[in-house]
């Protein structure tokens, strides 16, 4: 179906990046270049205490024995880190008492981006964090979820406020030595989100933190923590935009998510980086990101649901471990990639506790001369009896000079476990197939049914206007890949 | 319409059923009573074909056929229904479409032509006013979110469609307030012909006050203890199932 294919290239080609704007606006950059005195720059700037600088040297000295990682299938030209501004951020008038005062060139970005955040127009039932090149610019609702005990503030303030958390959880999870973006990240980073839920609180309303990249030659290395404390609740969304430039820029960001017992962190991810020119695939962001959860109490929950639709360069892969007794791992993500985009993603997880459940969903759907790979690793300790995961990675072509990859590694140290992968459209829940069958349903009908729904459900996690998006593209791939 | 013989059955290498034989006829009604781990769901998972489940003796014929020899899918289309005690939530697939899959697959089987979507509306909407059920249940997502009570409905809602020669419904009742109860046993009742049979899996009695029984069998330890009419259901309310556990 020649025709069909083409009419859907011609719909994603007509999805022009609408988000490719640049702001124009007074800013304080470093110069370029990377090394102890740039770092000790940072932390002044940020008025950091000495934990936090000795944090981030330890990370620098730490980076500079690694190496850029070779393993992901994606190429590109090594990257000139001393080619890079490690901070930029809008100049403040003076010092902000509130939103109001926030500068209204800002605000008009982030209204452009459709996150209004002035008090009057601010989203009503999701807190706001906006954070712009390396600063964070506005936290809207915060006043509101203090009322309840939770703390939902740049992390740079966070550093100053609660030093204790800081000090305590951030590099608990992603150690700063973990891999070369997270020590660079460990060492550089500017701004980010930082959430703390007390115990026995479900937050009130969906916490946010939208990223922003304006200035051409700048890094972005943010870095977010959200710690959910024992029985508590918290969504978290997070969304992504850049302007269009042909250079590429870097982004290279920490997430540590901590869960004590009974709690629950739902994070949710909308990742529209610029992706580069469709036509020759110039410019767009490398998106070299480390996101990782732990289930530190029992029975606790981390999910994660990615929609991954931009970058030029994504190396990406949220991931769980599981501590805790009964806790339970999720990854939920839709990939798409087209024009030259590259993808590698995907997660871990890792079983510590018993009875630790995980599952692992990951739909990957690539276009015109994109490449999209799959890279997941399940590890079960030897203590994690009945440890249970299931996987499953489908892939999706779209046209014939695209690719796609799976990469799948299972590690089990416990006899007792129940591990499951799927590589391919064939398989969901023996239970859910039987139902299927037990209703005269066969088994090719069931499994094409649950896999459109599943999909469906990722993008249900989302809020209404991204998933709706996020939904028609899917569909017109569908249609597309049936027959 | 179904003959069961010495049937020896289990689940991870434990054998749960220990040599059932149970005869049912067209226009029959058969209770399965039983405590907890008597065996009663793995008789009925047994017979729609659960690939979990392995038979380790005995015989079961369905209409003369082997039914051991058939799979699942081939036994529901043969008109084996079973309603699951905990019907699986499967995220995104609409409940109406999944219906009208259902409906379909019996057709194609049949040789007759699939309805669309607009034709087999009207079917649903018929169905569903004799469950008295919310046009809600269209739209939703099949058992997806649903409250136990509204999963058995939906099961009952499948029977009704689907017009099965012999439903396996296992603890419909649990989960059921006394006017889901009410309305379910309706809708059962109504389906009840002289030429389909039901076996209802139970662990109380109260189910049986709506739907009334020809035959009711005690399961205990994986053997049926004792059988006989409607008033056994009514001793064991009043006495309880210890009198019944066999002893070895």
């Amino acid at each position: 179906m020649k025709t069909t294919e083409k009419s859907v290239s011609d719909v994603l080609d007509d999805k022009k990046y609408k988000y490719g704007f640049q702001t124009l606006i007074e800013a304080d950059t470093f110069a370029k270049g990377l090394n102890e005195d740039v770092i000790r720059a940072i932390s002044k700037k940020k008025n950091e205490p000495q934990f936090m600088l000795d944090f981030r040297l330890k990370a620098y000295k730490k980076w500079l024995t690694m190496k850029q990682p070779e393993w992901p299938n994606v190429h590109y030209p090594p990257i000139d880190f001393q080619d890079v501004s490690y901070y930029s951020a809008p100049k403040p008038k003076k010092k902000l008492e509130s939103l109001d005062e926030v500068d209204p060139e800002l605000l008009r970005t982030f209204e452009k981006l459709g996150i209004p955040l002035d008090e009057q127009k601010k989203l009503s039932n999701v807190a706001v964090d906006a954070v712009f090149d390396s600063v964070s610019v506005a936290t809207t609702h915060k006043k509101k979820l203090m009322e309840v005990g939770i703390i939902f503030c740049p992390i740079s303030e966070a550093v100053q406020e609660y030093p204790e958390l800081i000090e305590q959880y951030m590099g608990s999870v992603v150690p700063v030595g973990d891999n070369f973006y997270a020590a660079l990240n460990s060492a550089v980073f500017t701004d980010g989100s930082f959430v703390y839920i007390p115990p026995d609180t479900i937050s009130p309303m969906d916490i946010s933190t939208y990223f922003r990249i304006n200035t051409e030659e700048t890094g972005q290395f943010e870095r977010t923590l959200i710690i959910c404390a024992e029985n508590s609740y918290v969504s978290y969304l997070e969304g992504c935009t850049a302007p269009q430039f042909d250079t590429n820029q870097l982004h290279a960001a920490v997430v540590e998510l901590v869960t004590m017992d009974n709690a629950e962190i739902k994070y949710s991810t909308v990742q529209n980086w610029y992706a580069g020119d469709m036509e020759t695939g110039k410019g767009g962001i490398y998106n070299f990101v480390t996101k990782r959860g732990k289930c530190v109490g029992k029975n606790s929950k981390i999910s994660w649901t990615q929609v991954e639709t931009g970058s030029a360069i994504t190396w990406k892969y949220p991931s769980c471990i599981l501590q805790g007794d009964n806790s339970v791992g999720e990854f939920y993500s839709v990939a798409l990639t087209n024009g030259y985009m590259q993808a590698d993603t995907g997660t871990k997880m890792i079983h510590i506790g018993k009875n630790t459940r995980s599952s692992i969903i990951s739909k990957g759907i690539s276009a015109d001369h994109s490449s999209n790979s799959y890279r997941g690793q399940v590890k079960v300790n030897k203590g994690a009896a009945n440890a249970r995961n299931y996987s499953q990675c489908d892939s999706m072509l779209v046209g014939d000079k695209c690719s796609a990859h799976t990469f799948p590694y299972i590690e089990s140290a416990n006899s007792s476990v129940q591990l499951e992968h799927e590589a391919s459209t064939s398989k969901i829940s023996e239970e859910q197939l039987f139902y299927f069958e037990q209703r005269g349903i066969s088994r090719e009908n069931a499994i094409t049914a649950v896999i459109n729904g599943f999909c469906k459900e990722v993008f249900k996690q989302l809020p209404m206007e991204f998933a709706v998006e996020a939904q028609k593209l899917l569909t017109l791939k569908l249609e597309n890949s049936v027959g | 319409m179904l003959e069961v013989k010495d049937l020896r059955a289990g689940f991870d290498g434990s054998e749960i059923i220990k040599g059932i034989s149970l005869s049912v006829k067209a226009g029959e009604v058969h209770a399965i009573m039983g405590p907890n781990g008597s065996g009663k769901s793995t008789l009925a998972k047994v017979l729609a074909g659960h690939p979990s489940y392995e038979v380790t003796g005995g015989e079961i014929s369905f209409n003369g056929e082997n039914l051991l020899e058939i799979e699942p899918e081939q036994r529901a289309l043969k008109g084996i229904f079973m309603g699951f005690q905990y019907p699986v939530e499967i995220p995104g697939v609409n409940n109406a479409e999944f219906l009208r899959m259902a409906y379909n697959a019996r057709l194609v089987n049949e040789g007759q032509e699939e309805l669309d979507p607009l034709d087999f509306d009207d079917i649903l909407t018929e169905k569903m006013k004799m469950l008295s059920m919310e046009k809600k249940y269209r739209e939703r997502n099949l058992n997806d979110g649903f409250s136990g009570g509204e999963k058995k409905k939906n099961e009952i809602l499948q029977m009704a469609i689907l017009q099965p020669k012999l439903a396996v419904l296992d603890e419909t009742d649990s989960g059921l307030d006394i006017d889901a109860l009410r309305v379910v046993s309706d809708g059962v009742n109504k389906l009840k012909s002289a030429d389909n049979a039901l076996i209802l899996i139970t662990h109380y009695q109260r189910l049986l006050e709506y739907i009334q029984p020809d035959f009711v069998h005690v399961l205990s330890q994986g053997k049926i203890v004792k059988s006989g009419e409607k008033g056994l259901a009514l001793e064991l309310e009043a006495q309880g199932y210890d009198w019944l556990t066999p002893t070895n």
